[in-house]
């Protein structure tokens, strides 16, 4: 075995190696959990603030101008300003990185929810009011499930660029992958590890997204019924 | 003190704003970057995106390239491309933000020939205009508005992800911020804190001064009927 070990040839610095995978599973797959569970975290907390949202702008129509044009604004701002104006009063920790991606997925949300509600036919609208429907029966029942696409495209939108925010954390050393890349910059260059680091945000990023897919599959069974 | 009282001494120091590698600096810096960034987007995504809504073809090459860069950190590109060929230093921080310039780009100039009149086009294909000046003639002016919106939200993601530069100390306002993390946040809370609100009022500026610009080369009659389209083109690429 040693003369084998022996004859390696030197390893350089490749682009991606199966042996640094190997040898660094634990520290990979730590961080890929990391960054997993702070975008989870993120969707579903700016989901839950970014639905309400949009059904008050739907409900009430004056208020739709100035939440479209809030998000608009935070939209401008760069990600490492948003960092620049939390951290000091966050501190540095997870927080911190959530409340900013959690802003940022809000706004993507917020603005595909809004216009999938406004895309729920009138007719349908009148329909179920002249059924007798209430206001609150008639969002559960009639006006959500047909924004659900929209709603969806949101989630997936924000999923995706979530994954991809999460990495300036480094910026105050909780970046999930992004630290991967960024250690690997710093340390002499370490090619597989840029590398990996990227590829694994990349497939996370492919991997959540086609699973919200397949949910809106499945929650929208209606839409396969009829493009088919 | 607090944060907010510690930014505005910084920033009224004005030794911060002239010293090298002060404020003045890093805003040149940035300025430089984003624009060289910009430019080189519009060289490369408007012939493609005019090309391909001209012919009509490749609307799904459009979608997957502004997929493909949302999923794609900005972080990792910054980094890896002073790897290759590129070398460390300006060209390739200049080619990571143009990466990300490409998808508005690209699909407003798509949308914007795709949307012209139809009607248009086939008056003018009837008047024996070639394919090639129906482009030059007809639908390129009519895409006007279009390109003007695409290189606003290109611009403003630019100007943006400039900031993240600082990483790889490819300069820009970034750098502020990040030395300011680099004190610690007690001692560099008000530097943090400042270098924030220069990045993100460069962000509004730009965003305010090319909403001006894209009034102003949007003709009367196409102002109105625009909105909607182009916003939609704008909301397929987002991210930080």
């Amino acid at each position: 075995m040693s003369f084998r070990l022996s004859y390696r040839a030197d390893p350089g610095n490749p682009w991606f190696s199966w042996q640094y995978v190997r040898d660094n599973s634990d520290t990979l797959l730590a961080a890929l959990r990391e960054h997993t569970w702070l975008t989870a975290r993120a969707v579903l907390i700016a989901a839950l603030i970014a639905v309400p949202l949009a059904v008050a702008a739907y409900w009430f129509r004056p208020l739709a101008g100035p939440i479209l044009a809030i998000t608009g604004v935070f939209y401008t701002i760069p990600s490492l300003a948003l960092f620049a104006f939390i951290a000091p009063y966050l501190g540095i920790g997870a927080v911190t990185v959530l409340s900013v991606v959690v802003l940022y997925a809000l706004l993507v949300i917020v603005r595909n929810a809004i216009a999938g509600l406004t895309q729920v036919p009138p007719e349908v609208r009148e329909a179920a009011e002249g059924m007798g429907y209430g206001r609150w029966a008639r969002l559960f029942r009639i006006d959500l499930p047909l924004a659900l696409p929209g709603i969806l495209t949101g989630l997936r939108l924000a999923t995706v660029s979530t994954v991809a925010l999460v990495t300036v954390g480094v910026v105050i050393g909780r970046g999930g992958l992004g630290q991967l890349i960024f250690a690997g910059f710093q340390n002499n260059f370490y090619k597989a590890q840029i590398m990996t680091g990227t590829l694994l945000c990349v497939l996370l990023a492919l991997v959540l997204d086609l699973a919200l897919a397949g949910v809106g599959r499945l929650l929208t069974p209606w839409l396969a019924r009829r493009s088919s | 003190m607090s944060v907010i009282g510690q930014a505005v001494v910084w920033l009224n120091d004005p030794l911060n704003w002239t010293n090298p590698g002060g404020i003045l600096d890093r805003l040149g810096e940035h300025l430089v970057l984003s624009a060289a960034a910009v430019a080189l987007g519009c060289l490369v995504a408007w012939p493609i995106g005019l090309w391909l809504g001209h012919t009509g073809r490749g609307g799904g090459l459009v979608v997957m390239v502004a997929n493909v860069t949302l999923a794609v950190p900005t972080l990792a590109l910054l980094t890896i491309l002073p790897l290759t060929f590129l070398g460390f230093g300006r060209p390739s921080v200049i080619v990571a933000l143009a990466v990300f310039a490409v998808p508005p780009l690209l699909a407003n100039a798509y949308t914007g020939v795709r949307q012209a009149d139809p009607e248009a086009r086939d008056a003018a294909r009837g008047m024996g205009l070639s394919g090639w000046q129906v482009l030059r003639r007809v639908e390129l002016p009519l895409a006007v508005p279009y390109l003007a919106a695409g290189f606003r939200t290109a611009a403003v993601q630019v100007v943006a992800t400039a900031a993240l530069a600082s990483f790889v100390n490819g300069g820009g306002l970034g750098q502020i911020i990040r030395a300011g993390f680099g004190l610690d946040i007690a001692a560099g809370g008000g530097q943090i804190l400042a270098g924030g609100v220069l990045v993100a009022g460069l962000a509004v500026l730009v965003e305010i001064v090319l909403a001006l610009v894209e009034r102003l080369v949007t003709p009367r009659p196409l102002r109105a009927a625009r909105r909607g389209a182009n916003r939609r083109a704008a909301d397929a690429v987002t991210g930080g």
